[in-house]
Parts: C-alpha cells; sequence; structure tokens
C-alpha cells in the first residue's frame, strides 16, 4: 500500500512558457491566429528595412552631404547643425546663458516632482516669482554687464521650451480668477467669464496668433511698439488662459461642498476661503489637467513657425531647402518628432503617474 | 486684459471690511460689477480709439465694402465656380467650402481608423493590442503641424513628375495630385437621386413603424436588410431603368499634365492624411474608454438573457458606451476642424490660408477679415455645443 501522495505534475508544456503565452495571446483561436500572421509580416517587411536605413545604413557624423556613402539615413544633417537647432541664432560664446537657464530651470522641477525633498514651497515660489527675473536677464542680457541679446536671434529648441513655459506659467493666474469669476454668483463677472473662455476655446490657435500679429499694433498707440515674440506671446497667454480655466474650474467641481460649507462657517472671506482651503485641495487635483494642457500648448508652439518665428521645427524647415544639403527633409521631420515625442510622452506618462497617486479619495463616490 | 480692475476688488474688499456697507454682500458685489464694467468699458474704448486712429494715418478703410472689390489672385482649388475676377466675398465662400471639405473627409476618415484603433488596442491578441497602443503613442504625441510638413514636403512633394506617374487602377499619383477616373452621370442620372433620397425618406419610415410594432406585439421585423434594400436596391433598380446613365471618365496624359477625370490635389490629400492619422489616435483613446466604462456585469447579464454575442454588442454595450463616446468624439470633431487652419502653413487654401492670408494682405482690413474668420469657428463651435446638450439630455440616463 502507498500512503504518500505523488509529486505534482508540471502544467502541459503548452500552457506554459513562451508557447503557452503565444497560444493564449496570438493563436487563441483561428480568426487570431491570421490576424497575427498577418500584422506579423507587415511588421517584419516594414520594420526591417526602416531599422536598416536608420541605423545600419546610416551616417551620423560629417559636415557635407558627402559624407553620407552608406546608403541609409544621413544624420550627418542633424549632427552637424545640432546647435542651430538646440540654439538658434543665438550667438555661439552666448550659448553657456541658455544652458544655465534651463539647467536651473530642469533642478527646480526635478526637486519638485521627486517624492519627498524637503522645502517644496520655498523652491515653488523660487520658480514662480524670482527664477522668471534671473531668466529674463540671463536670456535678454542688458544688465550685469551681460550682452543684450535681441528676441529675432532666439530660436530652435530653446524658444519652443521659453514659449511653452511662459505661456502656461503667465497664463495660470488668468485661469484661476476666470475660473472663480465662472464659478461666480456676480451676474456680470460670470458672463464676462464664460464669454471670455467660450471665446478662445471655439477659434484656432492659429487665428489668434494671426490676430497678434496683425491687429495687436493697431490696438495701441503707435509710439508702443512690441516685437515679434512678445506679440505671439500675448497671443498664447490670452488663448492659454481660457483652456487653464477650465481645468480649474473642473478642479473646482471636484472639492465637496462640504469644504467651502466650512470655511463660510469659519466666518472666512471669499478670498481667504479660497486661497486657504480650496484651491490648495483644487491645484493639487489639477496637476494632472495642468500637464496635459502643457502638452497641448508645446505641441502648438509649432505654430508660431507660421507667423515667422523660428522654433525647433521652423529652423528644421529652413535647414530643409539648404540648397547644400537637399533631399534630407525625412531625416530633419524624424528629429523633430523624436524630440517632441520625448517631452510630450514623458510628461503624459508623469501626469498618468500623479492621476494614480493623487486619488485621495475625492473622486470616489 | 481684466487684471487692474480685479485687483481693485480685492483691495476695496480687504481695506473696508469694517464698514458696515461693505458687510453686505449684495452692495458690495453690486459694486464689483460696476466697477468691472467700467473698467471694460474703458478698455475697450481705449482700444477702439487708438485703432481707429491707426487706421486713419494708414489710411486704410473700415466696413465691409471690400467684400465687392474684384479679388484678382487665383485659388488653387475650387468647389464652386471662381475666377480671378470674382470678388473678396466670394474668396471667403471659397475657403469656407475647403475649409468644409477638408473637415468632412477628415472627420470621416479619422472616426473609421479610430473606432478600428480604439478596439483594437482593447483585443485580447496580444499584437493587435501592442500595434494599436504604439500607433497611438506616437501620433498623439507628435505636433500635428509636423505630420502636416512630413506628409507634404517629404512624401508627397518626393513624388515623380506626371511623365513618371505611378499607375494603379486607373489613378495616376504623381508631384501635382492624385487622377483619378471619375464617373459623370449623363442624361437621367438625376432620377437615380431622387430614388436614392426616397430610399432613404422609406427606410426611416419603416423603421418607425417596424419600433412601434415591436413595442406592441414584440415581432421583429429585419429592419437592416430591408434598409439596405431601399437605400441602395431601389436607386439601383432606377438605374438599370434608366439605361444605366452613367459614364466614367479617365485621366489622360496631354502635354506636360493630365486632363479629365478627378484630382485631389497634393496640399489637400497631405492635411487630410494628417489629420486622420493625429485626430485617429485621440478617437481611439475616446472609443477605449467608452467601451471600458460599461461595467461588466452588463455582459454577464446579457449572457445570462442568453443574447447572442452580436445582438449584446448591438444591443448592451454599444448603446451604453456611446453615451460616454459621442461628447467627447463630438469636441474632436470640432477640433479637427479648428485644426484645418494648419492648411494655410502648405497653401492648401482653406478659410485661414486664402482669406484671413492673401486677402487680408491685399486689402489690409485685418479688423474686418480676422472678425469674420473668427466668427466662422465660433458659430462651429457654437453649433456643436448645442447639439451636445441636445444629446447629452436626450441621452442622459433617466434614474428612478
Amino acid at each position: 500500500m502507498k500512503y504518500d501522495l505523488e509529486p505534482t505534475l508540471p502544467a502541459p508544456s503548452s500552457t506554459t512558457g513562451v508557447i503557452g503565452w503565444m497560444r493564449r495571446n496570438l493563436f487563441s483561436n483561428a480568426t487570431n491566429s491570421i490576424a497575427t500572421l498577418i500584422i506579423g509580416y507587415f511588421l517584419v517587411t516594414l520594420l526591417g528595412p526602416a531599422l536598416q536605413w536608420a541605423f545600419i545604413d546610416s551616417d551620423w557624423f560629417g559636415d557635407s552631404p558627402a559624407a553620407c556613402t552608406s546608403g541609409g539615413a544621413c544624420w550627418a544633417f542633424i549632427t552637424y547643425r545640432m546647435d542651430q537647432f538646440m540654439y538658434g541664432f543665438y550667438p555661439e560664446t552666448e550659448y553657456w546663458r541658455i544652458n544655465i537657464t534651463f539647467l536651473i530651470f530642469a533642478v527646480a522641477i526635478i526637486w519638485l516632482v521627486t517624492d519627498k525633498t524637503p522645502y517644496k514651497g520655498y523652491v515653488s515660489i523660487f520658480v514662480l516669482f524670482i527664477y522668471p527675473v534671473i531668466a529674463f536677464y540671463l536670456l535678454y542680457g542688458g544688465s550685469f554687464g551681460l550682452e543684450v541679446i535681441e528676441t529675432h536671434k532666439w530660436g530652435g529648441l530653446s524658444l519652443t521650451l521659453v514659449l511653452a513655459i511662459i505661456g502656461i506659467v503667465a497664463a495660470m493666474p488668468f485661469g484661476i480668477l476666470l475660473a472663480l469669476g465662472r464659478r461666480s454668483n456676480m451676474p456680470i463677472v460670470k458672463a464676462f467669464s464664460v464669454i471670455y473662455i467660450e471665446f478662445w476655446r471655439g477659434v484656432p490657435l492659429i487665428t489668434v496668433l494671426f490676430m497678434a500679429s496683425v491687429m495687436l499694433p493697431l490696438f495701441v498707440p503707435e509710439e508702443i511698439t512690441f516685437d515679434k515674440l512678445l506679440r505671439a506671446l500675448i497671443g498664447i497667454i490670452l488663448f492659454q488662459s481660457a483652456y487653464m480655466a477650465e481645468v480649474i474650474r473642473g478642479g473646482l467641481q471636484a472639492i465637496p461642498k462640504g469644504q467651502y460649507e466650512a470655511a463660510d462657517s469659519l466666518g472666512l472671506s471669499y478670498w481667504k476661503s479660497m486661497s486657504f482651503i480650496i484651491l490648495p485641495q483644487a491645484l493639487k487635483m489639477m496637476i494632472p489637467g495642468i500637464v496635459n494642457t502643457f502638452i497641448a500648448l508645446f505641441k502648438d508652439t509649432s505654430l508660431v513657425l507660421i507667423i515667422g518665428l523660428f522654433d525647433i521645427l521652423a529652423i528644421v524647415q529652413a535647414a530643409n531647402s539648404d540648397s547644400a544639403w537637399l533631399g534630407f527633409s525625412t531625416e530633419g521631420y524624424i528629429f523633430v518628432a523624436f524630440v517632441f515625442w520625448v517631452f510630450c510622452f514623458g510628461m503624459s506618462r508623469y501626469s498618468q503617474n500623479l492621476e494614480k497617486r493623487l486619488q485621495t479619495g475625492h473622486n470616489t463616490r | 486684459m481684466s487684471t487692474p480692475d480685479r485687483s481693485n476688488k480685492e483691495n476695496s474688499a480687504t481695506q473696508s471690511s469694517s464698514g458696515s456697507f461693505w458687510n453686505d454682500p449684495d452692495k458690495r458685489s453690486l459694486v464689483f460689477q460696476v466697477l468691472l464694467v467700467l473698467g471694460l468699458a474703458a478698455v475697450f474704448l481705449y482700444i477702439i480709439n487708438n485703432t481707429l486712429t491707426n487706421l486713419e494715418q494708414r489710411g486704410i478703410t473700415t466696413g465691409f465694402a471690400f467684400l465687392d472689390v474684384e479679388a484678382g489672385f487665383g485659388i488653387l482649388q475650387s468647389l464652386i465656380p471662381y475666377t480671378e475676377t470674382d470678388s473678396y466675398g466670394r474668396t471667403f465662400l471659397v475657403g469656407l467650402l475647403n475649409t468644409i471639405l477638408v473637415s468632412v473627409l477628415g472627420i470621416i476618415a479619422a472616426t473609421f481608423l479610430g473606432f478600428f484603433l480604439g478596439v483594437g488596442r482593447l483585443s485580447k491578441n496580444w499584437l493587435i493590442s501592442k500595434v494599436c497602443t504604439v500607433y497611438i503613442e506616437i501620433f498623439r504625441n507628435i505636433p500635428l503641424l509636423l505630420q502636416i510638413f512630413f506628409w507634404y514636403y517629404a512624401v508627397l512633394r518626393t513624388l515623380p513628375s506626371p511623365r513618371q506617374s505611378i499607375e494603379f487602377l486607373g489613378s495616376f499619383l504623381n508631384i501635382r495630385g492624385l487622377y483619378m477616373p471619375e464617373l459623370v452621370g449623363t442624361g437621367g442620372f438625376n432620377v437615380v437621386w431622387i430614388a436614392f433620397f426616397a430610399g432613404l425618406v422609406a427606410t426611416w419610415l419603416m423603421k418607425r413603424w417596424a419600433d412601434k410594432r415591436h413595442d406592441d406585439t414584440g415581432q421583429e421585423f429585419p429592419t437592416l436588410y430591408a434598409g439596405l434594400g431601399l437605400i441602395l436596391g431601389l436607386p439601383f433598380i432606377v438605374f438599370l431603368i434608366m439605361g444605366m446613365p452613367l459614364t466614367v471618365e479617365h485621366p489622360e496624359l496631354k502635354g506636360f499634365n493630365f486632363v479629365g477625370g478627378m484630382v485631389l490635389i497634393p496640399e489637400l490629400m497631405a492635411l487630410w492624411f494628417a489629420l486622420t492619422i493625429y485626430t485617429a489616435a485621440f478617437i481611439a483613446e475616446i472609443v477605449r474608454g467608452g467601451i471600458l466604462s460599461v461595467p461588466g456585469g452588463q455582459l454577464e447579464a446579457a449572457s445570462a438573457l442568453g443574447l447572442p454575442r452580436g445582438k449584446t454588442l448591438r444591443f448592451i454595450i454599444l448603446p451604453q458606451a456611446l453615451r460616454v463616446i459621442i461628447p467627447p468624439l463630438t469636441s474632436q470633431y470640432l477640433n479637427l476642424t479648428k485644426n484645418s487652419s494648419l492648411a494655410t502653413a502648405i497653401g492648401y487654401p482653406d478659410l485661414v490660408s486664402v482669406f484671413a492670408g492673401t486677402t487680408l494682405n491685399q486689402t489690409g482690413q485685418a479688423i474686418e477679415v480676422i472678425f469674420m474668420t473668427m466668427a466662422v469657428y465660433l458659430t462651429l463651435s457654437i453649433l456643436t455645443s448645442i447639439f451636445m446638450n441636445w444629446y447629452n439630455s436626450r441621452k442622459a440616463l433617466i434614474e428612478r
């Protein structure tokens, strides 16, 4: 007689390991198998040559198209002009100013988004109030012995970042006021906010930029002139504050009514209850939404090329028509697409993570 | 624009919290609003005053009289007859129609592609779902303008000249565009159109009758097949009776270019592809969200009732998913229409490119032109939000 249990047999090999995974996920039935094979075939036939073109047969360095002899992608076109794509027509000896400006910004932002770093409050005050002044003097100059660099020399990725960051930061206070106005009990304030928000949200950014560049000079006395960058920024801020207001309104609506009532019952004035009770809670929940509008704005900054500013797309577009380097527009566009993609995808991943972490119980019903 | 008035409000609120007048919220809000109105009026008067002075100094007349002046420039593509001797008013119309054309084409294509990708991302097949995910994550994170440039400058502008056209299915693709055979209806073809619309009306009436009978008696009627028969079959029979009044016009190479047939200019193709590919990525996410929003219990309930798969999809999942999908979908359609204004970057003659571009530059009447252009987009967005409110009120869950 045998009283011990037989050792358990392993699961059939067709349900475990690679084969099991493939049977479950790729070949679960006839239709799926056919679909897998067709798509797999296309992927192999398309991706193979694409990889060959981009990496195996490519040339990375050189100072003329003659350096591209391998028959694949000519990345030399990009690397040769990398400085221009990053800094525009900024004088080469002054590149350090742009580097320092964005280095400070990057450090501050990393400080703010990392968990458990101390003094977050001070850092955010620095970013919002002190940093813009430092950045202005570093980038534009005109003081502290720094040479003035006119804005028409700015360009490339640094201009894209300047437009997007100033656009979002400056639109923030207007957005908060408009969102509060839209939820206000005062009919005229409410009507003004609604009309403002719906107007700017209803028109394409390109008409706003056209308006800023053609109509803005007509609106002010002739003595006052705006340079092109400032005009574009005004247009972007007017436009962006409407989108910002809607994000903030969403955050305000998510705050339970009890919080408003509690603030009222403590006898806090409207502005005190907003700035100490409601906005601190609401702003935290709005961060994902703000990041998403920032991504949209970041992509939209490429539109400034239509009014003649040289952001990264415009500068690559100009390089494409350089007669010494004709025929490399595909490489140029892939490079710009890659730069935008890295920024946008990174930010959207961050905002998704944040959304998951910020579930502090407000949204659950 | 509105900062000064707003900071005034704040100051007056904090300064005078002791006075009894300021402690009355009604009076206080009245004062704020009067200040806001005064502030806004001052800003607007200042702007209008400056504008009028500036315009006078530059010798630009105001008003809409320029709309009747001869335009004197050609337009690449026009859906209505247009020549250089037509007025600026007509350029507005041509541009508007071109905007509508590319938007409608884009909306149709993006909806199909988007639904396909959205469902594909939820597929149990690992390869399909990964391919769809990669597509979505790539194309929605790249600026639309860049995609338009890519299709236009890197793809369509590098096609061969008309003599070396790529030929397929009787169509010719070259640097000037895609030349396709065109179906031209000859005498009596209008009757076919009448039959088509009659079929539509008849299907609608039949659907109402079938629904009513279903409600009353529970008997089902094959509305789908009968409807298809009415909408497609009826015109086809009429078409045969009329003696097939249709000829095919083939494009032919004459001199340096093709003549005859239908042509898609490369500007339209580039814009259409880019808008479709970009918007489809967003629509796919909306569709996915909509399908995921249907609780799993609904599926289980449907199979407990013994509904087959097709009916579960048609009567249980889709109606509930569409309620979530439609509102953001309409706003994507609106975005696509607004984004079509990027046409100006590659010279597709849309409203912004023709009217806010060429016409504005020739007449110098910035205020009127920009105002009219913005008004078009605003009207579209107001119509969209009216539709959305109507749809929401019709489809909102009625809870007991």
